[in-house]
């Protein structure tokens, strides 16, 4: 039974007249990619893994575990988002440290993992600074550091890449995969990008209006031709 | 977005800041209706007839003055872009904010007063008779120096988020200053106007110093200053009872009128936005001149108190024991009443957070309508009113003023909540939408979110709504005056009485250090005011 990190059931969220469900398994380990158009709600569904929007009706269990009335922060999840990922007020090492105790309260170990998380990630030597003289990507990176030291075994991005550039983007999942494969964590990221998918994802579960469309492995998805919104999402619909 | 346990705090907070000041205000509101029950007496007479009158028909002429001043120097300073001391100019304007209304009353006299520098011209001029500073003209005056700097500014800042694009567009069609008016600026002045205009009037009508001080005889008397005659000078509670409940209804209708005419402005300066006007350029005669007038109006009742006040003997003043006891009381009830209107300010912002939140209970929604309006009670009943009811209730339990620091403290506290409020609220508007999902996924809850995410984040606006609390309550006449007693005197107070003594020299020695302290409190946090506008934390 352990098989699953995630198990949505029945799930429903209701905002003023919309009403989305989601039922959806997820095996521990793997990468899923989640897209879809704008407002199909893959923002929400993090939200209701991530424990940030109280379902309806349905259940969700994590890692075997019923979720319902725990905090975020009691769920075993850590979340990227898409920016604003750090304290701006707090150098890189604390904003990784509240990863490990809340009130920034460590020991010597404690305070060697920081320094071993920022360097596996590639910014040792950043320790002292403030986010606001890191460049997006490096913010990025030290989100994924603080992740790093957390040791949750689920890891949710929101749209991690949307403001990299090209060759950044290419680097952070690199990094990710890396990452992945030393953790055995499992990952769900939101993206707009077919290369994405191509590089990270084992599947791909794909939203519309408010409900999962598709959920099939990553091969099976990148060479659809239809229905036309994944087409279109593809960029096949020009062939 | 909270944790459980802040929650609940959260909840017992807004408990006891909305049992307090509903406790506090429905008091003194009961005790009030107690005595108009026992009361034969005949309810209005000609004197209450006409000091409402006279309440409402200068709160009208000094809106009508402060607006229709206001749009020309407002067009002007959003004119003229770049000229030296615009930026000083625009300083200059929030000084009487952060006066004391009695401090600002002292400097007018000096200047429009009979021994003041504009009778000396009237008089080189040829003319006789002088301007009287007392009874209405003082009161326009008066109001004037301080409303029209306020709507000025509302003003600008409408103004300056009109998309540069018309400026260059309407200099391209060859537009000229009427049609300008017409086409760009009167639409987007039109539409805030009523919200500038209400603001002004709620001010006027509910104005008490600057009547109590240049107020003349019943002939010039509103009725919160009618109220504290009353009280103090005739003894006639029940006089004073009825005025209240007159006030009562004269602001209830105002704020029923004010609901309809929509929000009040926004203030907001387009910080950095590069904005060009090209129809600057053939007015810097009659803009400069409109302006010159305006630096002088505001300008020179302020260095009418610093040079009056200079030319005090500090020496003598130093050492008066009666002076030293003023300033610490006053030091005192305005740090106390600061703290307290900062407490309570927490839960009015906070709560209706919570109540957002789908799952939240029926009490936790309760609250978080109610306590909002706990925030502008005191816009309702106002300060006098507040003291009179305890006033009268604290007589039966013998000398009022020993109870007059705890009162004054919670009515200056419920005086600057809604100022409070509308510092906070802003602020943790956009703190909680940049961390409060961070802080919560990563368990940082609590003691430990307030030490290392609320407080380095909200420091600022903390101590800007704090130092607002303690200059607004250091000011503050109102409660005193009814309140005040032998032995017993606030700064104000002290020079209060030094004025009506006929002590004016040691009377501007004292507005000095008055003024000089709230200014030290208030002016740091508007000098660099860039609302809304800051660069974002992780840019």
């Amino acid at each position: 039974m352990n098989d699953a990190a995630i198990r949505l059931k029945d799930v429903t969220v209701r905002f003023e007249e919309k009403r989305l469900a989601f039922d959806c398994t997820i095996p521990t380990g793997s990468a899923v990619a989640v897209a879809g158009p704008s407002g199909a709600g893959k923002s929400t569904l993090f939200n209701v893994i991530a424990g940030f929007q109280k379902p309806a009706s349905g259940s969700v269990a994590l890692i075997g575990e019923d979720m319902a009335g725990r905090d975020p922060a009691e769920r075993p999840v850590s979340i990227i988002f898409q920016d604003n990922n750090l304290f701006a007020h707090l150098t890189i090492a604390d904003n990784v440290a509240l990863g490990i105790h809340p009130g920034l309260k460590l020991d010597t170990a404690a305070r060697q993992s920081v320094f071993a998380a920022l360097s596996r990630v590639g910014l040792g030597g950043y320790e002292r600074r403030l986010p606001g003289s890191l460049s997006g990507g490096e913010r990025q990176r030290v989100a994924l550091a603080r992740a790093l030291v957390r040791r949750r075994p689920i890891l949710l991005l929101d749209e991690p890449f949307a403001a990299l550039d090209p060759a950044m983007r290419a680097d952070m999942a690199r990094l990710l995969s890396e990452l992945r494969a030393e953790t055995k964590s499992t990952m769900l990221f939101i993206t707009h990008q077919p290369d994405d998918i191509r590089r990270l994802a084992d599947s791909v579960i794909f939203l519309e209006a408010g409900v999962i469309l598709l959920d099939e492995p990553a091969r099976d998805f990148l060479s659809r031709r239809e229905p036309s919104t994944i087409a279109k999402f593809l960029g096949h619909s020009a062939l | 977005m909270f944790a459980r346990t802040e929650r609940r705090m959260l909840r017992v907070a807004g408990g006891l800041a909305l049992g307090f000041v509903l406790v506090f205000a429905g008091a003194a509101t009961a005790v009030l209706l107690a005595h108009a029950g026992g009361s034969g007496a005949p309810l209005f007479d000609a004197y209450t007839w006409r000091v409402a009158q006279f309440t409402l028909m200068q709160a009208t002429l000094s809106t009508l003055l402060s607006i229709m001043l206001a749009i020309p120097v407002a067009r002007a300073l959003a004119r003229q872009r770049t000229f030296p001391g615009r930026v000083w100019i625009l300083r200059l304007s929030v000084v009487p904010l952060g006066l004391p209304a009695l401090v600002a009353a002292l400097g007018i006299i000096e200047i429009w007063g009979r021994q003041g520098l504009v009778n000396d011209l009237l008089r080189l001029g040829g003319l006789e008779s002088p301007v009287s500073v007392y009874g209405l003209a003082g009161i326009l005056i008066a109001h004037v120096f301080f409303n029209l700097p306020l709507a000025a500014r509302f003003l600008l800042a409408a103004l300056d988020r009109i998309p540069p694009e018309y400026w260059l567009t309407s200099a391209n069609l060859g537009m000229g200053s009427g049609a300008t008016f017409r086409l760009i600026e009167w639409p987007v002045i039109r539409r805030v106007l009523p919200g500038i205009a209400g603001l002004v009037f709620m001010l006027c009508a509910a104005s008490f110093t600057v009547v109590l001080t240049l107020g003349g005889g019943p002939a010039a008397t509103t009725i919160e200053v009618a109220i504290y005659q009353a009280l103090r000078f005739d003894f006639d509670p029940e006089r004073a009872v009825l005025l209240s409940g007159l006030q009562i209804a004269v602001t209830a209708v105002l704020i029923w009128l004010l609901s309809l005419f929509g929000r009040p402005p926004e203030e907001g300066m387009t910080a950095g936005r590069d904005i060009r006007r090209f129809d600057g350029r053939g007015r810097r005669l009659s803009d400069g001149l409109i302006l010159s007038v305006f630096t002088l109006y505001i300008a020179a009742p302020l260095a009418a108190t610093l040079t009056s006040g200079l030319a005090a003997d500090f020496g003598r003043l130093a050492l008066d024991p009666l002076l030293h006891r003023a300033l610490m009381t006053s030091l005192a009830i305005s740090f106390a009443s600061a703290c307290l209107s900062v407490a309570i300010a927490l839960p009015i912002v906070l709560v209706p957070r919570l109540a957002k939140a789908g799952d939240a209970g029926m009490a936790t929604r309760l609250m978080a309508r109610a306590l909002p309006a706990t925030g502008s009670l005191i816009l309702l009943v106002p300060p006098v009113v507040v003291a009179t009811g305890w006033f009268l209730m604290l007589r039966t339990f013998g000398e009022t003023g020993r109870f007059a620091p705890a009162i004054i403290t919670i009515i200056n506290a419920l005086m600057a909540l809604p100022f409070v409020v509308r510092v906070l609220e802003p602020a943790y508007s956009t703190h909680l939408s940049r961390t409060a999902r961070l802080a919560l996924s990563l368990g940082v809850t609590g003691m430990h979110r307030l030490r290392w995410v609320d407080w380095p984040a909200l420091k600022k606006p903390f101590l800007t709504a704090f130092a607002f609390a303690m200059a607004l309550s250091l000011g503050d006449l109102s409660a005193v005056a009814i309140f005040g007693a032998e032995g017993f005197a606030t700064l104000p107070w002290l020079l209060f009485s030094r004025m009506a003594s006929y002590r004016t020299a040691d009377a501007a020695g004292i507005a000095l250090i008055l003024g000089v302290i709230c200014l030290l409190l208030t002016l740091p946090s508007t000098a660099t005011e860039r609302p809304t506008e800051r660069s974002g934390p992780d840019e």
